[in-house]
């Protein structure tokens, strides 16, 4: 997109620079967050599981300023065209950005307890899914910083992959549990997790969605789910 | 999966049928050997409020004064292209410019009553057009003007008080009567709220938006807020050339052109 001019009120800009700063903090502590808690997952690792759930409050709290600074921006600027939809963006990606810290302290709180069940085979894929997710999320508030419409539906493309390694691995846990109950503790906190990310993954699409109509004034329409476990039987 | 983009769904227009009322086709105004306006062609609905705004000097409200010919009092001034009102071009032959100011009557940024009572300020108008034919029909033509302006509970008491002694809210929505009561087709308004206060300032907006589908209303406008807030159709003018018209909330969301796009979001200049 176009490079944005200065405001005639420079203090305007400067809140606007605050706002994205604040916003793309949260970016970077959720990437950091899903990647951490798969860490303990995969490193059977409790510490670094008891971090990640205590790190969550700091996404917390920058949501709660994000918003406080766009409701003020919002009522004293009374922003309008681009910038109006660039505030109301940060607005919901900042509360999406929340929900994906809690899905990240969900893992955490499951590796943690998986520490105390014997280690299964399908977990191999849960790194290679969270990579993706993890990617997904750097992209699109990339494309939130650079303002680029292209970058943000790229994203959204990638939501796909994200779906066929759910579907695979809901169908394998599901032939683990049926060869032998005592995997079924472990394959369940497995599958939830894998639906943390799934559902991480979905935000983030969300989130480039935001942006596409933060950078262009149009709303972006027109994704389907390749998500099909809900028809499994 | 399909990527398509939709537009934006409107969120507050006026979507019914429309009817043109005026029609401005490659204006041109000149002062002297200056040009102030350059090839401005738009239509004016009777629908919609349509609100010219643009930085100081852009040329909006040139504009606005060729729409009921007041630009033919500045000795200097040139007018060229063409304004239709009702398909009749106003500035052709045999045009009766007193009775064009009666169909397109005029609210200016400064109250300006007569110093007259606030009776004689809206039957001023009627009395010289023959509207009344007796102290009756003058008496039910200024209260309806009063209460259509929403004046008429404060005036009531009164009417012999002159119009200079009511508060500067008071007079403009005086003024509004006045204009009123010739039973005029469009009302132009230049700044009508600049002088005031937030609170005759809402008064009046929400006259503006009472008055609207009765009247064909054009407002000019330095307050973009009171642009989005009053109007349907918006248009940007710059320098003196119209850079985008549209619909208010297109405008005001997500303008097309640049120029458009500076100035409503603080970046001009």
């Amino acid at each position: 997109m176009a490079d944005q001019g200065a405001h005639t009120v420079k203090s305007f800009d400067d809140e606007i620079h605050q706002l994205r700063s604040l916003v793309s903090q949260m970016g970077g502590l959720c990437e950091a967050q899903i990647s951490s808690a798969i860490d303990a997952l995969m490193r059977r690792d409790p510490e670094t599981a008891l971090e990640v759930i205590k790190t969550d409050a700091r996404i917390d709290a920058l949501e709660a300023e994000a918003e406080r600074l766009a409701v003020t921006m919002i009522a004293l600027r009374a922003p309008m065209a681009s910038d109006l939809r660039e505030i109301i963006s940060a607005l919901k990606i900042s509360s999406v950005l929340e929900r994906i810290g809690d899905y990240a302290k969900n893992i955490a709180k499951r590796a943690s307890t998986l520490t105390a069940t014997a280690q299964i085979e399908p977990v191999v894929i849960i790194p290679q899914m969270a990579r993706v997710v993890v990617e997904m999320i750097k992209d699109a508030l990339d494309a939130f910083v650079d303002r680029d419409a292209e970058k943000a539906v790229a994203v959204c493309q990638r939501d796909e992959v994200v779906d066929d390694f759910y579907n695979s691995l809901f169908r394998s846990l599901l032939t683990f549990m049926m060869e032998n109950p005592q995997h079924i503790t472990p394959s369940a906190h497995l599958l939830f997790i894998a639906k943390n990310l799934e559902r991480i993954g979905d935000h983030a699409t969300n989130v480039a969605e935001m942006v596409y109509f933060s950078a262009t004034g149009e709303y972006f329409a027109g994704r389907t789910k390749t998500d099909d476990t809900a028809y499994a039987v | 999966m399909d990527h398509q983009a939709q537009t934006a769904t409107p969120v507050a227009s006026n979507d019914g049928p429309v009817t043109t009322k005026m029609t401005a086709r490659d204006v041109s105004v000149f002062y002297g050997a200056k040009q102030a306006l350059k090839n401005v062609s738009i239509d004016v609905s009777r629908e919609n409020v349509t609100a010219f705004i643009g930085p100081s000097g852009c040329g909006k409200s040139t504009f606005l004064r060729c729409l009921n010919r007041m630009n033919d009092t500045v000795a200097s001034a040139r007018v060229e292209g063409e304004i239709k009102l009702d398909g009749t071009d106003i500035y052709k032959g045999d045009m009766d410019v007193v009775q064009l100011r009666a169909r397109v009557g005029m609210v200016f940024q400064k109250p300006n009553p007569f110093p007259k009572s606030i009776y004689d300020n809206v039957a001023y108008g009627p009395s010289i057009h023959g509207l009344a034919r007796n102290k009756a029909e003058m008496d039910e033509i200024v209260e309806g003007s009063l209460r259509r302006a929403g004046l008429w509970d404060e005036a009531k008491d009164r009417l012999t008080e002159s119009g200079t002694a009511m508060s500067g809210g008071q007079q403009q929505r005086l003024c509004i009567a006045r204009a009123i009561a010739v039973d005029p087709e469009v009302i132009l308004m230049d700044e009508p709220c600049s002088a005031l206060d937030p609170i005759a300032t809402a008064k009046i907006e929400e006259l503006i938006d009472e008055l609207r589908g009765k009247y064909a209303i054009v407002i000019v406008t330095h307050n973009m807020q009171q642009a989005a807030r009053v109007s349907q159709k918006t248009a940007f003018f710059h320098l003196g050339t119209m850079v985008e018209y549209g619909d208010t909330k297109t405008i005001f969301t997500n303008p097309s052109e640049p120029r458009t796009k500076d100035y409503i979001t603080g970046r001009y200049g």
